[in-house]
């Protein structure tokens, strides 16, 4: 990586007094921003607080309605992404934004294309950098493949490779974790780490405490689309982050679990799951029990098999299953998602929130009944508009949805809000097992300790739960009882006093004790 | 309506009648329409309408004219054929997940050729062949009652099927289970999978339906012609595509309402309507429908 030759007290970059509004709603309100080279500055913020406006900003996304922004003190004005990619800056995004259809080579050099005569693209420069890029990031890969190829991780990578191959001085990353494995985060730290040696400065957005204090030199807090703090990382430990992310001391993030767990409830017996496409098992062999009230943590990497478990079980990976599932002393037949949630008394929350989870033109009011729309439509199908109101007004009340009304369009609400409202859909199913995947993915830190809340009023209430997360803190913290997979087998099972960080992964990384 | 007063033809568009052939011209195309817009809503298309059209209007000439089969009977086999065309379609689209644009082209194509092949190709009239020669034969009063007006002749019956039909649609969008599941899928098939939709027996209802409308427009096309014709309705399905469009449904599927499609089907017949009364020829005409189609889905977009 070449030196840079700026390392120095200078800002690279400074964003002064920044405006922004969407229609009436004011999304920033005069924020300052400083990055200096060789830092990590971390920009925290719950959902809505701005940050991610913020940096569409900075990278010529959206334009500020007033504000000023100096690039090594000279005032700069970007219209397009373009503009801001001649300074220097390059930003991984959030949501992945590669072209599935096309090779890795072809996404890293969209739009900007190495040519011949101007016209004529230049492939073989083009994959000799992508290659040397490659082997930087430890990706030993032919940059030809195409990028639908890969998994989901993996995609991440390629992104920021992106970034690298036009040698970015300013670096944003909006939560480039959270598609990443254990191993894989592991590997942009490192990078991340290298990056800033090099001088690079890097902007980094993330919810995850313990990546915050590893990685920040800076953290910038943004509230309500306010400029909160900005503060050497030393010198803001967590307690005050999280009281000036929230605006409001939070003594404990995670609620106590006082469920009383009864019996054995839902039981899997020598489960397996085959691939859809091409041979082998997804899950291999599994048995596993639930008792009543439990939660039941599920670790596992990319790779483990422990979401395709989730989606068979909820028979909506096909029928390619074997092995017994019993609920209540009764075998289950699992056929289609439509038959899990009528006969089988189970919802899964899927982990990808608009993928699978809510039909964003529609309302509030509209996805809350969607899995349950019987109980609200008479028997010549008519649909009872007045007790849908009534019951996703309840729930708004009793979740604290925060929308204008129970008829606003899901599209509209912030990750913490659309994720209550899947959630309120799968409790409107009255589900006696709720297979909760990822479930306060992307979600800030005050509706986080709300869904958590909601959990356990969930097992108060007799439901059993099964719990998919990445964040490991969730995990230890939420379950009562953690089974680790890899690979489509289940390699250790813990109880909650045994259970450490260090004994899930490395269970996850399978090995076994 | 405006420019349809300011362009008043010679005040042929304060004449009543006017409007009422307006109506009764853009009846068949509305019941097509109703069609379209319960499949473009779930983000499918379907190209097959005017071909259905056609063979409809045949099946219901033939049966009625030709072989004398009670009007009940024609009329149930007309929809049954409407129904089992639209079904298949939709039996390919759902279970065999070919592509609604193909599946519906290749309906289009096949029920074209069903229309071509029951009728021998000829235009199915009164006109008969009897032993050696060609006899004119009654036409059943089913005939003259579609094609006949109510209220002092200033509403016509086809008209009134129209809107039955949209009223029909109304409720099955708006009032009931099945049009929610429409929207759902239409929005994100992913997750209505997911909350229990059953997703593929909503798509074959909905192809099956647009079969049914398409049948009972084919019988209505039928009895103004007073003949079954197998080359009516070509490029059907593109009109009813734009007087959907231009209500601002989105093709994406998930975004869509009747009432609007309602007011996409009286722009064209009406644009239509008020540039033929001012002598506008119909070159002009094709060249002032297309800036409207684009106009008004602009306008929409606006809107949103």
């Amino acid at each position: 990586m070449k030196k840079q030759q700026y390392i120095n007290n200078e800002y690279l970059l400074e964003m002064n007094n920044i405006h922004k509004s969407f229609g009436s709603v004011e999304v920033l309100k005069g924020v300052d921003f400083g990055l200096k080279g060789g830092e990590v500055h971390v920009l925290a913020g719950e959902n809505g607080a701005g940050k991610s406006t913020l940096m569409k900003i900075l990278c010529g996304i959206h334009t500020a309605d007033q504000g000023v922004i100096k690039r090594n003190g000279e005032i700069v004005n970007f219209k397009k992404v373009a503009d801001s990619a001649r300074h220097g800056i390059s930003m991984i995004h959030q949501e992945l934004s590669m072209i599935k259809e096309l090779s890795i080579v072809d996404n890293i050099f969209l739009g900007q294309e190495i040519t011949r005569f101007k016209f004529f693209n230049n492939p073989k420069e083009q994959e000799k950098k992508t290659t040397a890029i490659l082997n930087k990031l430890n990706i030993n890969i032919d940059c030809r493949r195409k990028v639908e190829e890969f998994a989901v991780s993996t995609q991440q990578m390629f992104e920021i490779a992106k970034a690298l191959t036009f040698d970015a001085q300013i670096i944003i990353m909006d939560e480039p974790t959270s598609a990443l494995n254990k191993p894989e985060a592991e590997r942009l730290f490192d990078l991340i780490a290298e990056l800033k040696s090099a001088g690079h400065a890097i902007v980094y957005i993330s919810h995850k405490m313990d990546e915050i204090y590893r990685l920040a030199d800076k953290i910038t807090v943004l509230r309500d689309g306010e400029f909160i703090i900005s503060s050497a990382a030393s010198e803001l430990p967590e307690n005050k982050l999280v009281a000036a992310l929230v605006g409001r001391e939070l003594n404990q993030q995670y609620p106590n679990r006082t469920t009383k767990v009864g019996s054995d409830f839902f039981t899997v017996k020598n489960y397996s799951v085959e691939k859809k496409y091409g041979h082998g098992k997804l899950v291999d062999n599994i048995s596993f029990s639930l008792k009543k009230g439990e939660i039941l943590g599920i670790a596992g990497l990319e790779g483990s098999g422990n979401h395709e478990l989730f989606y068979s079980l909820f028979g909506a990976y096909g029928i390619n299953n074997s092995g017994n599932v019993v609920m209540d002393g009764r075998k289950l037949k699992i056929k289609n998602p439509k038959n899990s949630i009528e006969h089988n008394n189970m919802m899964l929350l899927t982990h990808d929130r608009k993928g699978d989870g809510l039909i964003l033109d529609m309302s509030i009011q509209e996805n809350t009944s969607l899995a349950s729309m019987k109980r609200f439509s008479n028997k010549l199908t008519f649909m009872n508009k007045q007790k849908e109101r009534k019951t996703a007004e309840l729930f708004q009340n009793k979740m604290n949805i925060k929308c204008s009304s129970v008829n606003q369009c899901v599209g509209e609400l912030s990750g913490g809000n659309q994720q209550k409202v899947v959630l309120a859909k799968c409790l409107e199913t009255n589900p006696q097992v709720l297979l909760l995947d990822e479930p306060t993915r992307g979600v800030d830190v005050g509706a986080k300790k709300e869904i958590y809340d909601l959990m356990n009023q969930c097992t108060d209430a007799g439901i059993s739960i099964i719990l998919i997360t990445s964040e490991m803190s969730e995990l230890l913290a939420m379950s009562d009882r953690i089974l680790v997979m890899h690979l489509g087998e289940i390699t250790r099972e813990l109880a909650k006093n045994e259970a450490t960080p260090e004994n899930v992964l490395a269970a996850a990384m399978g090995k076994v004790i | 309506m405006g420019l349809g007063a300011y362009f008043n033809g010679d005040g042929a568009f304060f004449n009543w009648d006017t409007h009422r052939d307006t109506l009764r011209a853009i009846s068949v195309y509305g019941m097509l329409s109703c069609a379209m817009t319960l499949v473009i809503i779930t983000g499918g298309i379907d190209l097959s309408v005017g071909s259905l059209l056609a063979l409809s209007s045949v099946t219901f000439s033939l049966l009625t004219l030709h072989h004398s089969i009670p009007v009940p009977f024609a009329i149930a086999a007309c929809l049954f054929a409407g129904v089992l065309c639209g079904g298949t379609s939709g039996v390919l689209i759902s279970k065999f997940k070919v592509q609604p644009f193909i599946a519906t082209l290749a309906m289009m194509v096949f029920a074209r050729g069903i229309a071509k092949f029951i009728s021998g190709s000829k235009k199915i009239s009164t006109y008969v062949k009897q032993g050696d020669e060609y006899v004119n034969i009654e036409m059943p009063k089913i005939f003259d009652f579609l094609n006949s007006r109510i209220l002092n002749d200033n509403l016509s019956i086809v008209t009134i099927i129209m809107v039955v039909c949209i009223i029909i649609c109304f409720i099955l969008i708006n009032k009931m289970r099945y049009g929610r599941q429409l929207f759902a899928i239409g929005g994100n098939e992913n997750a209505a999978k997911i909350s229990g939709v059953p997703v593929n027996l909503v798509k074959v209802i909905t192809y099956a339906l647009s079969g049914f409308f398409c049948a009972i427009a084919g019988i209505c096309q039928a009895a103004q012609e007073y003949q079954g014709d197998p080359e009516a309705g070509v490029s059907y399905e593109l009109t009813a595509i734009a007087m959907v469009v231009i209500g601002g449904t989105s093709l994406n599927g998930g975004r869509g309402s009747i009432l609007w499609t309602l007011i996409g089907i009286l722009t064209m017949g009406y644009l239509e309507k008020i540039l033929s009364i001012n002598a506008v020829g119909e070159d002009k005409r094709l060249i002032l429908t297309g800036i409207i189609i684009v106009g008004a889905v602009l306008f929409q977009k606006r809107k949103n």
